[in-house]
């Protein structure tokens, strides 16, 4: 048999020649940009990164000020991009595998309850969610000037407060001041994502406990086992290998959505990548940025989830 | 299953953006726009008095009235204009990209973007400066007063920069708030998440004339930044550059010398060489431009001058009732000053 002929050979090189492609497209494509921008007058490149902010950010997690660069606005914006997508995938989970879990319930009325709620925010576009949940957040909380703490903690338009470590929040001026503070723009950005994301994965849930063999389940109760401990030692863990690909997805899409930000003003990656895209012009360097950030985070919980799913899988013996 | 309108949008910039990857056409705007019979014209989505539709989707405003005067002036027909409404955040790729021929939209004129966009700034058609709105509760008199506010704003503005560095020098504790639309800057603004909500001072007039109630609310004293606002074109068309601005100019010009929508006509026996050089009674002064030499008495007979413009759509005779302050003609008390017609 010639080289020619070996299949495996051939297979490689097809793929090779089909990414040669589009390397030379995307080179092709990123040279003419260039060419254009600078026939047309637009400058490029990324040295505004080191150049001075010049604008001020409402939250960060290790305090930022305008006179630092562009690029450690970006990482503010990340900071509180992982904020709100690390405790929205703990939170998320939890109340997504209690939501699958209850449809399995002898409660009528909890199954009912776990239904109608992964129906309704299911479908009710994320956006709207936000809107609505920043709107409650906002309408319906007094000012921090009429509030009255209850046990220290302040709840009001400002967010939040709450005492830490013998720092106890006071009024002051228009505001609050003191203890730690979830601002409302953080508080409703973290409930949609967290609420939408769960509807998913209770379905996620619900069908892999569901692809468990029956005879599992009446194999335990024979046993003697409990229901709950009938799903918590048997259905479950066996669910796992079939609800973790797709957990990760939603994990992925929740990252991703926290995007959505930009319409609740909680300052994400994307809405600092918005306001220096504004005040440098450099659109498809900040754009660049995004998607080289995004791409990282999927890989990265990718490549987790996966490790993390070689462990749950069943070992064949 | 990608759920995820954010992200589409980015990718819709990214597309616009992969249009300035296809190859240059070499920029003959005033010949496509009379093959293609209108300008196509970027606007903002809603801003009363600047540019905003009507319930059947006619198109009026200060900007907007610009686009017909220069419609007027090349086509002939200042109706031949299409409105493309542009969020702040989208306005320069538009222009980029070659969607639009001409930016008219609100849009403050610097350094930044005079040199780093590939746009050219027209001229300015509105000399402004940022402000503050408060509501009348809070008791504030004085910007200086907002030691420790939220303040809610539009992000893709030059409002964030200059709100950081009015807080900077007069050493107050200001967090800013910043949505991507202006009706959720607004919006939170009016909800009482935010003590001030700041843009332009027309901007803020305009907002103020659609509140519930516009007594509640209080402009504060403060300018804190220069605004003056103006058209934009690509560059590499000097051609319609041109035009452009000398358009801005007959307008002003021809309240200069007191031509009215009304007067015009009459004005066309006048003997007084300028006007008679505006109007294209005597010397062709359009030819130069590539246009003909009736093109600024269409444009003034369109929109009527720059005056009537103001008073109709921000002025006086509008809900806005802005005064006309820095933008009177230059013998009259204000800066407005267009280069002759000659
Ligand atoms: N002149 C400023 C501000 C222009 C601007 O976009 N203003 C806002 C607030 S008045 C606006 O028009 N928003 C309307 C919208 O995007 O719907 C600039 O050029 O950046």
């Amino acid at each position: 048999m010639t080289f020619w002929r070996n299949q495996k050979i051939r297979g490689w090189l097809y793929q090779f020649a089909a990414l040669l492609l589009v390397a030379l497209c995307v080179a092709v494509l990123a040279d003419n940009t260039l060419e254009n921008m600078r026939t047309r007058g637009i400058q490029s490149g990324f040295g505004f990164l080191s150049q001075p902010a010049g604008f001020d950010i409402s939250e960060s997690l290790f305090g930022f000020e305008s006179t630092q660069p562009y690029w450690q606005a970006f990482l503010t914006g990340l900071g509180n991009t992982l904020k709100v997508a690390l405790i929205g995938i703990i939170l998320t989970t939890i109340l997504g595998v209690l939501l699958g879990v209850g449809r399995f319930s002898q409660n009528i009325l909890i199954r009912g309850l776990c239904l109608t709620y992964v129906e309704i925010f299911r479908n009710i576009p994320l956006l709207l969610q936000l809107l609505m949940w920043y709107l409650v957040c906002v309408e319906w909380l007094p000012t921090a000037r009429e509030a009255e703490p209850f046990l220290g903690i302040y709840l009001t338009k400002a967010g939040l407060a709450l005492p830490w470590f013998g720092d106890v929040p006071v009024k002051a001026g228009f505001g609050i001041k003191g203890g730690v503070t979830l601002s409302p723009e953080f508080f409703a950005l973290l409930l949609g994502l967290t609420i939408y994301t769960a509807s998913y994965i209770a379905e996620i849930v619900r069908s892999g406990i569901a692809s468990v063999p029956r005879g599992q389940l009446e194999a335990a109760l024979s046993l003697g086992l409990s229901r709950a401990q009938t799903m918590r030692l048997i259905q479950l863990p066996q669910a796992l290998r079939v609800i973790i690909p797709p957990l990760t997805n939603q994990y992925l899409n929740l990252t991703k959505n926290s995007s959505l930000a930009v319409a609740v003003g909680y300052p994400e990656l994307v809405s600092i990548a918005n306001t220096s895209i504004n005040q440098t012009g450099r659109a498809v360097e900040c754009i660049a940025v995004i998607m080289a950030v995004y791409l990282t985070l999927s890989l990265l919980t990718s490549v987790l989830m996966n490790a993390y799913n070689r462990r749950a899988a069943i070992k064949e013996r | 299953m990608l759920n995820n309108t954010r992200i589409r949008q980015l990718a819709g910039v990214a597309l616009c953006l992969t249009a300035v990857a296809l190859p240059a056409h070499a920029g003959k705007t005033l010949d496509t726009i009379k093959s293609r019979g209108e300008l196509v014209c970027g606007v903002n989505v809603a801003l009363a008095g600047f540019s905003a539709a009507d319930s059947e989707g006619k198109w009026s405003g200060l900007d907007v009235d610009y686009c017909k005067a220069l419609a007027a002036a090349i086509l002939s027909d200042a109706n031949k204009v299409k409105y493309v409404p542009l969020n702040a955040q989208q306005r320069f790729t538009a222009l980029q990209s070659g969607e639009i021929d001409i930016l008219s939209r609100n849009t403050t004129w610097t350094l930044t973007r005079d040199a780093s966009l590939g746009a050219n700034f027209v001229g300015t058609i509105y000399y402004d400066g940022q402000g503050f709105m408060v509501k009348k509760e809070l008791k504030i008199a004085s910007a200086k007063e907002l030691n420790g506010a939220t303040v809610c704003t539009q992000s893709g503005t030059t409002t964030e920069k200059n709100l950081t560095d009015y807080a900077r020098a007069n050493k107050l504790d200001i967090k800013p708030l910043v949505f991507e639309k202006n009706e959720a800057a607004t919006g939170a603004y009016h909800s009482g998440r935010c003590e001030a909500y700041t843009t332009d001072a027309s901007g803020l007039a305009a907002e103020r004339t659609i509140a519930k109630n516009p007594d509640e609310h209080l402009i504060l004293p403060e300018i804190i930044s220069k605004e003056p606002l103006g058209p934009l074109v690509r560059r590499g068309d000097d051609e319609f550059f041109a035009i452009s601005k000398w358009v801005l100019n007959a307008l002003i010009e021809g309240e200069e010398y007191g031509l009215t929508q009304a007067n015009l006509d009459e004005k066309k026996t006048s003997d007084d060489p300028n006007i008679q050089r505006i109007l294209g009674t005597a010397e062709d002064m359009g030819t130069l431009l590539g246009l003909d030499k009736e093109w600024a008495y269409r444009a003034l007979k369109a929109t009527g001058n720059y005056g009537e413009i103001f008073e109709r759509n921000v002025g006086k005779n509008s809900p806005l009732k802005l005064e006309r302050g820095l933008n009177k003609l230059w013998n009259q008390g204000g800066i407005l000053y267009a280069p002759p017609i000659r």
